[in-house]
């Protein structure tokens, strides 16, 4: 689950990591208020998004009176803001912060995430602080510090001095880097982090390293022991079908293709979506319709991947194992039945019961198109959305 | 031979008693696994569906004799299951469960370095060698006794896989879902390193999906010391950067774990890769047909085989 900026220095504050001073502004009169009562010669007014790379794409600005702060806000409210993370389509800005300006001495790069190597957290860091880390682990791999926190200690002094002396910080900063590494540590434990980056951490004229921008990632696996931070989500971050979708606990992503895929196992359902590519054709979605689907997730599976009009065909693929053919088959004839399909339907099905299941779709008087196979299913998928592309 | 379970294997069902671990176990003692007993705290001295059921692991583990564990609790519960598995010494476990918080299995992982444990999963289908024992829950009757390894980070797509070989006549010597998550205890390298000493195994198949680069540090292991023929599969080709496809593990993050990539790293290995999921029976059948003669004199020498290809 991503949140945003402003959310996630309020989280990292709590845990003691100095960020800037500042507030939350939806109207051009919040942006007003809090530029005022910030007080600092400078503020800078920040676009709120799920995506990097704002700065570039002129959302991040500075004020210098709470009149400009106003006059930017009302600027950037309702903007479509492109960064290279957004795509094409951009976002809408419809949240803003607003935060005090600070002296900027030097300007870091500092993360957490868990290393599927290792199977422990570690630190990244880098001087080249503002830079994004791929391209920074592109041109120079050596540049990035890496500190495995070992699950046996947990995070130690060392781990601190460690990064502090590799960024070249000075020895009577040690003791500052040793508070804010531990309680970026502390927060990404404590949270369930599964992403946790500064970028930039910077060092102030005074000698303060603070967390000048902040992206907070969470394990969705344990949100279930945070229920606090489901009034953080943002729907209007989302694709509006891949909410609704999550809504029935179906594992939808929205692509921009035109065969609809249903599929039963992620593996699978990625797998189906390569065929159809390979087929020459263009995936709509990934859809996940999972092990043990009822004959009602089916049918929620159905109406939520023929809600994108850009689908031209839909391409059921199922391995029977746990779900049976036959449930499977009169899941797709009933959501066939209410949903009143327009678009054709190809079915291929393989595994437990698959005899019955071929029967009851032959049965129904519908006009699905049984495949004899993954491929054949997806050659017979993509001819029918209007052949090869 | 097969690796890891076979007739010998006397299996504990963790959460035997619930919704999933009932019907499972009933399936697994259908194909002639001995499953021996069951855990569910709280119902210690019942029995269930025949198999007597305990209030711990460590009973029994003691009480039957048991060699191995297959977990079928809930996300919150599961990490705790599994350390409780691996604190009766048990030397294999299996945790089918998916949605465990990876924190929980960071400190899993840390414990599972100083056991004699092998995990395998979580979020995965399981282990079978065909015709002796089933641990999980994949259909056992697409499986057919024979002499191909096949790993995988998938479910139904492992079935898909399967259900090709089977479908030409190719059996299997095992077949161990991995798992989808980005900390499981069985990586690629380790499966592919016991196929590689298994005298029975005879071709490895692997179907590795997008994120992470355990494809990668298998495919070195491959390239390095593996003379049996390999082919491999990636799912998610298509998959757009930085999305999350249904797998906790299956994403592509800062460039890092792409298909194009690991489909690199298995042709400079010498893997004989697929790049449609359809043709991976088909490409190992060709493989076979190709190599067949070659596979049993490398079988009576290993480092002989090796030498022979440097």
């Amino acid at each position: 689950m991503k949140i945003h900026e402003y959310q996630a220095k309020a989280i990292l504050g709590k845990f003691g990591v100095p960020v800037p001073r500042g507030e939350a502004a939806f109207t051009k009169e919040e942006a007003r208020g809090a530029a005022e009562r910030l007080g600092t010669p400078v503020v800078v007014v920040k676009a709120q998004i799920h995506a990097g790379g704002r700065g570039k794409a002129g959302g991040v600005k500075l004020a210098k009176s709470p009149g400009e702060a106003a006059a930017l806000a009302e600027r950037m409210l309702g903007m479509k803001l492109v960064t290279p993370q957004t795509g094409e389509e951009g976002r809408i800005v419809r949240r803003l912060l607003v935060e005090e300006g600070l002296d900027i001495q030097r300007e870091l790069y500092v993360s957490m995430l868990v290393d599927r190597a290792t199977g422990a957290p570690v630190f990244m860091a880098s001087t080249a602080g503002g830079m994004e880390i791929e391209e920074v682990a592109k041109k120079d791999p050596k540049a990035i510090l890496r500190e495995t926190i070992p699950a046996a200690t947990g995070f130690q002094p060392y781990h601190a001095r460690k990064l502090a002396f590799g960024l070249g910080l000075p020895p009577q900063m040690a003791n500052v880097a040793a508070g804010f590494f531990g309680a970026i540590y502390r927060a990404f434990l404590e949270t369930d982090a599964s992403l946790l980056e500064i970028n930039p951490c910077i060092v102030t004229g005074d000698g303060r390293l603070v967390a000048l921008d902040a992206k907070v990632n969470f394990d969705d696996n344990a949100l279930y022991r945070h229920p606090e931070f489901k009034d953080l989500r943002d729907l209007e971050e989302e694709t509006p079908l891949e909410v609704e979708a999550s809504k029935f606990k179906l594992n939808y992503i929205k692509l921009d293709g035109n065969v609809g895929c249903m599929v039963n196992g992620a593996g699978l359902a990625m797998a189906t979506m390569d065929i159809i590519k390979l087929s020459g054709g263009s995936p709509a979605n990934f859809l996940d319709v999972g092990g043990g689907a009822s004959e009602e997730q089916v049918k929620n599976a159905f109406r939520i991947l023929l809600s994108d009009p850009n689908v031209k065909a839909v391409f059921v693929n199922i391995f029977g194992g746990i779900l049976r053919c036959d449930v499977l088959a009169s899941g797709v004839v009933n959501a066939a039945k209410e949903l009143k399909f327009k678009v054709p339907v190809v079915v291929r099905m393989e595994g437990t019961n698959v005899q019955e299941g071929q029967r009851i779709l032959r049965d129904s008087g519908l006009n699905f198109a049984i495949a004899a196979g993954m491929k054949d299913g997806a050659e017979k998928a993509v001819a029918l959305a209007g052949g090869a592309r | 031979m097969s690796v890891l379970v076979d007739k010998s294997t006397r299996l504990i069902v963790q959460g035997l008693t619930g919704r999933e671990g009932s019907f499972h176990a009933q399936q697994m003692l259908d194909y002639g696994t001995k499953v021996v007993a069951g855990v569910t705290p709280g119902k210690g001295g019942t029995k269930h569906l025949g198999v007597p059921v305990f209030d711990t692991v460590e009973e029994a583990a003691s009480r039957t004799r048991a060699n191995a564990s297959v977990i079928f609790v809930p996300p919150p519960f599961a990490a705790d299951a599994i350390l409780e598995a691996m604190d009766a010494r048990l030397p294999l476990v299996i945790c089918i469960t998916e949605g465990i918080p990876t924190l929980d299995m960071v400190r899993v992982d840390a414990a599972l370095k100083n056991s004699a444990t092998r995990l395998i999963g979580p979020n995965c289908p399981g282990i079978i060698s065909p015709g002796k024992c089933k641990i999980g829950i994949m259909p056992g009757s697409i499986h057919k006794q024979g002499h191909v390894g096949l790993v995988s980070r998938s479910g139904t797509l492992t079935y898909e896989a399967v259900d090709q070989l089977t479908r030409l006549g190719i059996g299997q010597s095992t077949c161990i879902g991995i798992g989808g998550d980005p900390i499981i205890g069985t990586t690629f390298l380790d499966a592919i390193r016991m196929f590689h000493e298994d005298p029975e195994t005879h071709a490895i198949v692997m179907i590795g999906e997008i994120g992470g680069n355990a494809e990668e540090i298998a495919a070195e292991f491959v390239k390095k010391h593996v003379t049996k023929p390999v082919v491999g599969f990636i799912a998610g080709q298509t998959a757009p950067p930085g999305r999350r496809m249904g797998h906790a593990g299956a994403i592509i993050s800062g460039g890092q774990g792409t298909a194009a990539d690991k489909y690199k790293a298995m042709r400079a290995a010498g893997i004989h890769t697929v790049q449609s999921p359809a043709e991976i029976g088909h490409t190992l059948a060709k493989v076979l047909a190709k190599t067949g003669s070659k596979e049993t004199r490398k079988q009576g020498g290993r480092s002989k085989g090796k030498r022979a290809r440097r």
